[in-house]
C-alpha cells in the first residue's frame, strides 16, 4: 500500500542525503510520533521499519531457504513458485465470494467467476499439455457479435470445451455455446453447461446473445457428429436445418467457419449400442477402445487418446450483404449453410494433409 | 359527464399486496372511491377503503360493480397454493370459477374501463426445453397441466376473451415473478425460512424475484396510467438457487432426484412448505421472464434487482444463517494479514542474511 508514494519520497531523501554528504536516516515515524533516528539500510528505511516490498521486486529477491523447522507456507511456496502469495489471496477471495453468494450471473445463467476461476484452470493442462492444442486465425474473430461454427466429434464434447478455452486464451472472450435440449436435461451436465455460458440452441436465445454482441459457438452436426462412427471421422455430417445460418442472418453477424483436427480421434467410436442408448434415452451409446480396455487397465484405460490438436479459425463469412429478411428465404439459408459446411470440410482436409501424425 | 375520479374495486383485499396497493391508491386524489372484496376482513389499517365481505362468486359483487359505478377492477385474489384455499378443489373453484363470474359481472358493468389482473410467470411452466428468457408472446411447449399454473393460464385466457368482448375496456395482465418482501408471504419466503434448504441434486434453477414495493408500484401505475397488454414483472437479473442459499447463509440439502417426491411429501406433512409437483419442477428447471417490455413499453424501471430484492428480504426478515457472512469476511481478512506478516518476516529475514 505504501509502495507507490515511497518511491518519490526516497528519491528526495536520497538527493538531500547526497547534497549534505551524510548517511540517510530512516524516514518512518515511531509509535510516539517522533522521527525514527536509525540509519536507513535500504530504500530509505531502517531494518525495523522496512515496508512490505512491492510484489514486483519480490521476484528479484534471491531465493530464501527456510532456516529450519517445518513451515507449511514455505512448502507451498516451493511447490507453487514465487507467485503463490498472490494466488493464495485470489483463492481466498474466490472462496469468500462463493461462500457468501457474492457474484453475478447473467440472465442466461453464465457464471464468469466460476468459469474463470475453476473451469479454465482445470482445463488448461488438457489444452496445453495433453492435447497440445495449436491454433491459427484468432485474428478472424470479430470484436463484436460473431458465430463460430465448427465440426463436432469424439464421443464426448471435448472439442467444444477446447475451442472455448482456446478462444478465451487468445481473445479473452467467452464463446457462448448453443446446446441441444438433452444437455440441459442431464443432472450436473446441464447445470454446469448453463453456468459456463451455454444455452439452448432452439428458440431465440441465440438472437439475444448476438444482439448483445456476444460470440456464439455452434456445432451444427449435433449428436450425429459427436456420435459418428470412427470410420467417418472428419467427414462432416448434415448441418441440421441451417437454423444457425438463419440466426446469423437475422443478427447480421459474421460466421467464422472453424476446423478442429485431432478431436475426432480421442474416443474412436467402434460401435453404437442403439438398444442400450434407447433404454437410457440417450442419442447414442458408444463402444470405444477405452471401454474395452477398462477391465484390464482400470480408470486409466478410460482416458481419451492424447492426440495433437489443431484449431483453425477461418475467414469470416459476411452475412450483412443478404439483409436480415434473407433469414426467411430458405434458398439463401440452404446455400449459405452449404457454403459454411464446404468451407469447414476443405479446412479440415487441408489441416489433415498438413499433420505429421495423429499424436504429434 | 366525465367522472370526478376513479372508482376502484380490489378483489382479495385481505392479502398484504392488496393492502399496500389500497394504501397507495388512498393517497391519490384522483381515486374517488375504493372498495375491497374478500371473504375475510383485512388486517391492515385502511382509511377510506370500503370493505365488502363476499366471495367473488357472490352476485353481490356484480351489484357493487353497477351500484358504485366502478370503472377499475384489480383482480388480486388468485390463490397460489391449496393450503390457502383449503384444498385443491376449493382453490380451483375460487381461482377459475371466481374469475369467470367476476369477468361476467364486469362485462355487464357499463362503467368499467380498466381490468387489471395479477397473474404469474408460472404460466410459462418449467422445463428443460424452455428458452433462456420468456417473452410475453411465447408459450411453453406444453401448457401447464396442474395446480396454480393451470389456474393462472385459464384465468388469463378468460381475461383476454373479456378484452375481446369489451373493446372499450383496457385489460392489463401482469405476470409477476416470485414475490419477496417484508410483508408478503410466498412459497419462497417459507422455503428460505427453513434451516436447511432442500435442493435437487445436480440441478440449479435460475430464479427471478419481484420486490413487493415494485409490485405495488406496477399495479398502481397499471391503474392510473393506461397499459393494455401482458407484461412480465420482475427485478432485472437472475440468481441461482445455490446463490440464494449462500446469500441467506443457509445450508443446502441436495436430494437425489428419485427421492425428491418422497422428501417433498415429508416436508409437506410438517406443514411448513407447500411442495406441489409444479413447484418441484420449478426447483429443478427454474424459469426466467424477459422484462424488457416492462421497461420499454410500460415504462417502469424496477427499483430492486432480483438480487437486491433477495438481499432486502434476507435483511428485513432477519434470516440469520448457519454460515455467517461477517465470519467469512473475517476469515479472509485474517488470511490476508497472515500472508502479509509472513511476507514481511521473510523479507526482513532475507535482508538480515545479506
Amino acid at each position: 500500500m505504501m509502495a507507490d508514494n515511497t518511491a518519490n519520497v526516497i528519491d528526495m531523501e536520497e538527493q538531500r542525503a547526497a547534497r549534505s554528504g551524510e548517511r540517510p536516516r530512516c524516514q518512518a515515524t515511531t509509535t510516539r510520533g517522533d522521527r525514527c533516528r536509525n540509519y536507513a539500510v535500504e530504500d530509505g528505511y531502517c531494518r525495523i521499519h522496512a515496508p512490505e516490498p512491492p510484489p514486483s521486486s519480490r521476484r528479484d529477491e534471491p531465493e530464501h531457504r527456510p532456516s529450519g523447522g517445518i513451515d507449511l507456507l514455505e512448502g507451498l511456496r516451493d511447490a507453487l513458485g514465487d507467485d503463490w502469495l498472490d494466488e493464495l489471496k485470489d483463492v481466498a477471495s474466490f472462496l469468500r465470494r462463493r461462500l457468501t453468494g457474492d457474484y453475478d450471473v447473467d440472465e442466461f445463467g453464465f457464471d464468469a467467476d466460476l468459469t474463470e476461476h475453476v473451469l479454465v484452470p482445470l482445463l488448461r493442462p488438457l489444452h496445453r499439455y495433453y492435447w497440445r492444442v495449436g491454433s491459427s486465425g484468432a485474428e478472424n474473430i470479430p470484436d463484436g457479435a460473431g458465430m463460430i461454427v465448427a465440426n463436432h466429434a469424439g464421443t464426448l464434447p471435448a472439442d467444444a470445451l477446447m475451442t472455448r478455452l482456446d478462444l478465451f486464451e487468445h481473445t479473452g472472450r467467452h464463446a457462448r455455446e448453443l446446446g441441444a435440449d438433452l444437455v440441459f436435461r442431464l443432472p450436473f451436465v446441464g447445470e454446469l453447461g448453463r453456468k459456463t455460458g451455454a444455452t439452448l440452441a432452439a428458440g431465440d436465445d441465440a438472437d439475444r446473445l448476438l444482439e448483445r454482441g456476444e460470440l456464439v459457438a455452434v456445432w451444427p452436426e449435433g449428436f450425429k457428429g459427436i456420435g459418428k462412427p470412427f470410420k467417418d471421422r472428419y467427414k462432416l455430417q448434415r448441418f441440421g436445418r441451417g437454423g444457425f445460418v438463419a440466426t446469423a442472418l437475422r443478427a447480421q453477424a459474421p460466421i467464422i467457419p472453424t476446423a478442429i483436427v485431432g478431436s475426432e480421434e480421442i474416443y474412436p467410436l467402434l460401435y453404437n449400442l442403439k438398444t442400450i442408448a434407447k433404454v437410457f434415452g440417450l442419442p447414442y451409446f458408444p463402444v470405444t477402445p477405452q471401454l474395452l480396455a477398462f477391465p484390464f487397465l482400470g480408470p486409466v484405460g478410460l482416458l481419451p487418446f492424447p492426440t495433437k490438436w489443431f484449431i483453425e479459425y477461418g475467414e469470416p463469412i459476411d452475412t450483412s450483404d443478404y439483409g436480415p429478411e434473407a433469414a426467411e428465404d430458405p434458398m439463401v439459408v440452404f446455400d449459405l449453410t452449404d457454403r459454411v459446411r464446404e468451407t469447414i470440410q476443405q479446412m479440415i482436409y487441408k489441416n489433415l494433409m498438413g499433420r505429421r501424425s495423429v499424436f504429434f | 359527464m366525465p367522472p370526478a375520479g376513479r372508482r376502484v374495486l380490489i378483489t382479495g383485499i385481505s392479502s398484504p399486496l392488496a393492502g399496500m396497493l389500497a394504501r397507495a391508491l388512498e393517497e391519490r386524489e384522483d381515486v374517488a372511491y375504493l372498495v375491497g372484496v374478500d371473504t375475510h376482513e383485512p388486517h391492515h389499517d385502511l382509511t377510506r377503503t370500503e370493505f365488502v365481505r363476499a366471495d367473488i362468486r357472490n352476485p353481490l359483487v356484480a351489484r357493487v360493480l353497477t351500484a358504485a359505478e366502478i370503472d377499475t377492477v384489480i383482480h388480486l385474489s388468485t390463490v397460489a397454493g391449496p393450503m390457502e384455499a383449503g384444498g385443491r378443489a376449493q382453490m380451483k373453484e375460487q381461482n377459475v370459477i371466481g374469475a369467470m363470474q367476476l369477468l361476467a359481472a364486469c362485462q355487464k358493468a357499463e362503467s368499467l374501463r380498466t381490468f387489471v389482473l395479477k397473474s404469474s410467470t408460472a404460466v410459462y411452466g418449467s422445463d428443460y426445453t424452455d428458452p433462456g428468457l420468456f417473452r410475453e408472446d411465447q408459450t411453453p411447449r406444453e401448457a401447464p397441466s396442474s395446480g396454480f399454473a393451470k389456474d393462472a393460464t385459464e384465468v388469463e385466457s378468460y381475461a383476454r376473451s373479456f378484452g375481446r368482448r369489451r373493446k372499450d375496456a383496457t385489460v392489463t395482465i401482469l405476470r409477476f415473478a416470485n414475490f419477496l418482501g417484508e410483508r408478503m408471504d410466498s412459497a419462497f419466503s417459507a422455503f428460505f425460512n427453513m434451516p436447511v434448504v432442500p435442493t435437487i441434486l445436480g440441478f440449479d434453477p435460475r430464479l427471478q424475484f419481484c420486490h413487493e414495493e415494485d409490485a405495488v408500484e406496477v399495479l398502481r401505475r397499471a391503474v392510473v396510467e393506461d397499459h393494455p397488454g401482458i407484461y412480465n414483472v420482475s427485478g432485472p437479473g437472475v440468481l441461482y438457487l445455490s446463490q440464494c442459499i449462500r446469500l441467506a447463509g443457509r445450508v443446502p440439502a441436495p436430494v437425489p432426484q428419485p427421492l425428491v417426491s418422497a422428501v417433498a411429501g415429508l416436508v409437506r406433512r410438517t406443514g411448513r412448505v407447500d411442495f406441489s409437483p409444479e413447484q418441484l419442477r420449478f426447483l429443478q428447471w427454474g424459469r426466467v421472464g424477459d422484462i424488457s417490455k416492462l421497461t420499454d413499453t410500460f415504462g417502469y424501471e424496477p427499483k430492486y434487482s432480483t438480487r437486491e430484492a433477495f438481499e432486502d428480504f434476507v435483511a428485513r426478515r432477519r434470516i440469520s444463517g448457519l454460515v455467517n457472512r461477517d465470519e467469512v469476511f473475517r476469515w479472509e481478512r485474517e488470511l490476508y494479514d497472515f500472508i502479509q506478516r509472513k511476507g514481511q518476516e521473510r523479507f526482513v529475514a532475507a535482508r538480515r542474511e545479506r
